[in-house]
């Protein structure tokens, strides 16, 4: 090890020319990149089996958003108390940036409520991962699939963002942990960088 | 015997934060910009028109989180241009799907479109 890395347990031995404040912070981004490949691949699909469809619903008569787009709304919320929390903590106020994370996971937990009260509203209306009542059977598959994959990311957002919030709060130096809540957040934008399209294309076109 | 690789230099006291911009500002142009695309929806427009909207304004509120929220204003210029690599891909697999895409619309056109069912309650 060498003597700085013994001095600085928190500096990373080599820097990245991407992203000189850490690996950390590249590495999520290779991962955000894939992942966005993953909801791009999905969404193409989704776009390509609507228009070779004869009989696909028009979904904002069958879905319904005033619920989506308040969810949307939250989500757009929670975006910016995140960033409010990493503003905080570069200014060395460990509390307020706590604070503020906890805004983050609620919204993110009750995105998911929301998410989980409307699947329950529309399977009992009939619409279902194999057929439904209005057309295509896959208007259903690509909903439950696209949407589903989406809430399994904010679900891990929020379990992501409790574990940040727990070392902000053990880590005395607000310095040593600002990597690591920028890390999250670039997690957590990317959630609502997705729903801003699932929104759009799913719900609104 | 060689020379020590000479150290890296310590950190700022804070370590190397970003510039922080007006982020209520952006939150009210998403906030503007949402309200706006589901508004859009209901005008007595052409549907390519709504949907070119439609499409815009998703676009630029995405641009405007990808900016300024995840900071890829602030990044290096490489960043920016991997970060935005996937839409690229999906772009591209769009154009990889539309032939066959093209090929079934034109075999489905013939056939009658399936009566809707009622649609349900919204939630």
């Amino acid at each position: 090890m060498s003597q700085v890395a013994a001095v600085h347990p928190t500096v990373e031995p080599a820097e990245s020319p991407l992203t000189p404040e850490s690996w950390g912070k590249l590495g999520m981004w290779a991962f955000l990149i894939g992942d966005a490949v993953g909801f791009g691949t999905l969404l193409a699909a989704y776009g390509a089996a609507r228009a070779t469809s004869a009989d696909w619903p028009i979904p904002y008569e069958v879905l319904g958003i005033n619920l989506t787009a308040a969810m949307t709304f939250l989500l757009i919320c929670s975006s910016v108390t995140m960033v409010k929390a990493l503003e905080w903590l570069s200014k060395g106020d460990r509390n307020r940036c706590q604070i503020f994370l906890f805004f983050t996971a609620l919204g993110g937990a009750i995105f998911v409520a929301c998410q989980a009260y409307e699947w329950g509203h529309l399977i009992h209306a009939g619409l279902h991962i194999d057929g439904n009542p209005w057309g295509a059977a896959l208007f259903g598959t690509t909903f439950f699939l696209i949407t589903g994959f989406h809430g399994l990311h904010v679900t891990a957002g929020v379990i992501y963002l409790v574990a940040t919030m727990r070392v902000v709060g053990r880590r005395p130096d607000p310095a040593a942990s600002y990597n690591m809540v920028e890390i999250t957040g670039l997690y957590w934008h990317f959630v609502d960088l997705v729903w801003i399209m699932v929104f759009t294309l799913m719900y609104l076109l | 015997m060689a020379a020590p690789a000479p150290a890296a230099p310590a950190p700022a006291p804070h370590g190397r934060t970003h510039q922080h911009p007006n982020y209520m500002m952006i939150f009210w142009i998403l906030a503007i910009l949402t309200v706006l695309e589901v508004g859009v929806i209901f005008m007595p427009m052409p549907r390519i028109t709504i949907n070119v909207l439609l499409g815009a304004m998703a676009l630029a509120k995405a641009a405007l989180v990808a900016a300024y929220f995840m900071h890829l204003r602030f990044e290096a210029r490489t960043l920016g241009v991997i970060a935005v690599t996937p839409l690229a891909i999906a772009v591209l697999l769009i154009f990889v799907i539309l032939p066959d895409s093209f090929a079934i619309i034109k075999q489905t056109e013939k056939r009658k479109p399936v009566p809707a069912a009622t649609a349900p309650a919204k939630p």
